[in-house]
């Protein structure tokens, strides 16, 4: 306990430094929501913004978080998974515990530490053994109070040969701009099971996000994680850990990026392949018009027979924002096949004069080439993603 | 219909085109014939108003209005379509939703997919990958969506195998005798304007041409009957061809 509570003043090792002290912990209780149908209107608006549908019926849980209270929590099927919030599941599960700070150090830095000391809320979510859940399971973390600090702790566990898919969208509301969101991740996938994890988010421009994501796989299991920021943001930094332990794991890291201006984004991941035929990709798409963009990726091989991509390829669309690509390979190891390609540049001329020498405005082919850019390439995204981030492209007028 | 004064203009910090004059008239199709490197996709690049190539002096009129510095999708939307010799990779865009764009957002380029042996190709990024004899077609689709009233076919017959030449022969003329795809025919004297490139003229067996220039350094050395032309720069080669004639149109 000593070491974390000297580490909440440690600063992170990326990102624009915070003071956590402006901030007071956001309130831990609200009126429970029984039906999200019936959740109030600019609630409702931020969530279809972020991917969380109010029509349950095609989500298989959905639950809700604003500040640090859990809204609202149901399922839709319960034969084969478990979702509710963190602390029931404590209670309910003694062995529980030992999934807690297993995956994300809490002296990390001041955030992890922070959300080690004070009492955080979250969620659990278990897919039993064997279990495919057939729609996803939504999740949804707002923050509605400003200056206020949405503190989260969420564990995943799918087990032996199970498989889901979690969206989950990520909001602050109208008044709640200037506010700091912390939020532990850790997700256990066990011997061929699978996890898709999408996370959509819309904070406001004043916002400070950092979460922190740790993944275990164990033999054949498989992780993808799709990470869309296309809004406005303050400062966000973002790096999951994924730790493939077991033989024939895989894991793709994929990141979608609009870095608007005043927003600092820093995002990236590390994937440690510590097992034989372990495979690893990541995949940064960004666009930066006007903001600060960050693209890191980090493969660490440390077994033989080992395979692993990382490609971050940006577009510059105004002048004044800054982009910056660090793509790292680390090896001690000789038979290893990593690889990493990176690109920054333009929307290039010929393409769109091409496409608007079929008729298409000039805004049009701008927005169908970056479109393109963004979401092509990208193996595993759902095609609900797809349509939101087109309709995000549409928003943001990038013809101009 | 089209008609270019005294043209002149750069690409790549070089002048290319010396004075370029030529007309196209309604319903007419034009042959270009000229060397490699002699300037003919340069002009067409001009006329569709792509940015690399910059005009620096003369005209370029269409249906009387001067359009000589217009933006493309301007030009485009005037009626003006172009096959370009070597179209650009265009990563992540789908060619069905350029297709589908190019028709206004109609499905019946997608539905004529089939016929172009394209049908598998829809879901592929534009070009990406293409053979020589599928990005041929893929272009020609693309222009039977978009349906203009005036067309620059740059080598649309280049590297294509004999089978395919009938298909883009046919679809080239349907492109400009205006018969829709689902066997449609509307009025057959609507014919479309082209401005066609060729090296070997197989593309005027299925098209035939009114009027024949031959560019060389930059402009317009010769004009005739295209037929004649062809035979001429078959016996004689270009040089010989063109110190023959000697007919600089004024
Ligand atoms: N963007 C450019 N940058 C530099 N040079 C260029 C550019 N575009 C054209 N050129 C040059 O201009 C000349 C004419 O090129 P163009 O493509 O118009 O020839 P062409 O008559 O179409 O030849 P071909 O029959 O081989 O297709 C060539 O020497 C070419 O290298
Ligand atoms: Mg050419």
């Amino acid at each position: 306990m000593k070491h974390v509570e000297k580490a909440l003043t440690k600063k992170a090792a990326h990102g624009p430094d915070v003071d956590i002290t402006k901030y007071e912990m956001g309130p831990g209780s609200m009126d429970a929501i029984d039906d999200l149908g019936k959740a109030p209107r600019d609630l409702a608006e931020k969530m279809g913004e972020v991917g969380v549908v109010t029509d349950e019926g095609a989500r298989d849980g959905s639950l809700l978080i604003v500040n640090n209270a859990v809204g609202h929590c149901s399922l839709r099927v319960s034969d084969g998974m478990e979702l509710m919030p963190l602390d029931r599941a404590l209670e309910k599960y003694d062995g529980l515990k030992d999934h807690m700070w297993k995956l994300v150090e809490p002296d990390k830095d001041k955030f992890t530490a922070t959300a080690y000391t004070e009492k955080a809320t979250g969620y659990f979510i278990r897919i039993k053994e064997g279990h495919h859940i057939k729609n996803p399971i939504q999740t949804c973390m707002m923050i509605g109070k400003d200056r206020s600090i949405q503190n989260l702790h969420n564990i995943i566990v799918v087990e032996k040969g199970a498989s889901c898919e979690i969206i989950t969208g990520c909001a602050t509301g109208n008044q709640a701009g200037d506010s700091l969101h912390i939020g532990i991740s850790e997700f256990y996938v066990k011997e061929g099971g699978s996890l898709t994890y999408s996370m959509i988010h819309s904070w406001g421009s004043g916002t400070v996000v950092r979460p922190r994501t740790g993944v275990k796989l164990e033999k054949n299991a498989r992780f993808t994680n799709n990470y869309v920021i296309l809004h406005p943001v303050g400062t966000m930094q973002s790096a999951p850990v994924v730790h493939l332990d077991g033989e024939g794991a895989s894991c793709r890291l994929n990141t979608v990026c609009l870095a608007h201006k005043g927003s600092d984004v820093d995002t990236g991941g590390t994937v440690y392949l510590n097992a034989p035929d372990t495979s690893a990709e990541i995949i940064s798409r960004s666009i930066t018009k006007g903001g600060r963009m960050v693209a890191r990726g980090r493969l660490v091989g440390n077994v033989e027979k080992v395979r692993a991509h990382l490609e971050c390829r940006s577009i510059v669309l105004d002048d004044g924002g800054v982009t910056l690509a660090i793509p790292e390979l680390e090896t001690k190891v000789a038979d290893v096949e990593m690889t990493h390609e990176a690109a920054v540049g333009k929307v290039e001329r010929d393409k769109v004069e091409y496409l608007m020498s079929r008729g298409l405005t000039e805004e049009q082919a701008v927005g169908m080439i970056i479109r393109g850019f963004l979401v092509g390439g990208i193996r595993g995204l759902p095609e609900e993603l797809e349509r939101d981030i087109d309709e995000a492209i549409e928003q943001a007028n990038l013809g101009d | 219909m089209l008609e270019i004064k005294g043209l002149h203009a750069e690409a790549g910090g070089r002048e290319i085109l010396k004075g370029v004059d030529l007309k196209v008239k309604k319903g007419e199709t034009a042959v270009l014939f000229g060397p490699n490197g002699s300037g003919k996709s340069t002009l067409l690049a001009a006329i569709m108003g792509y940015s690399h190539c910059k005009v620096t002096a003369g005209s370029i009129l269409f249906d009387g209005t001067d359009i000589t510095h217009l933006p493309v999708d301007e030009r485009a939307r005037m009626g003006i379509g172009m096959m370009m010799q070597r179209p650009p990779n265009v990563m992540g865009v789908k060619l069905g939703d350029l297709v589908r764009a190019a028709a206004g957002g109609d499905d019946v380029g997608i539905k004529a997919a089939a016929d172009f042996r394209l049908e598998r190709m829809l879901d592929r990024d534009v070009n990406v990958g293409f053979s020589g004899g599928e990005i041929k077609r893929s272009e020609i689709l693309q222009l039977t969506a978009q349906s203009p009233r005036f067309v620059l076919l740059d080598e649309p017959e280049s590297g294509v195998d004999l089978e395919s030449i009938d298909l883009i022969g046919t679809k080239v003329k349907d492109l400009l005798y205006r018969r829709t795809n689902c066997g449609r025919r509307t009025d057959g004297c609507q014919a479309v304007s082209a401005l066609v490139i060729t090296h070997t003229g197989q593309i005027l067996d299925y098209i035939g041409a009114d009027v024949g220039y031959i560019m060389q350094e930059g402009a317009i050395r010769c004009s005739g009957r295209p037929t004649d032309l062809l035979n001429d720069i078959r016996e004689k080669g270009y040089r010989d061809c063109i110190s023959c004639r000697m007919v600089v149109p004024s």
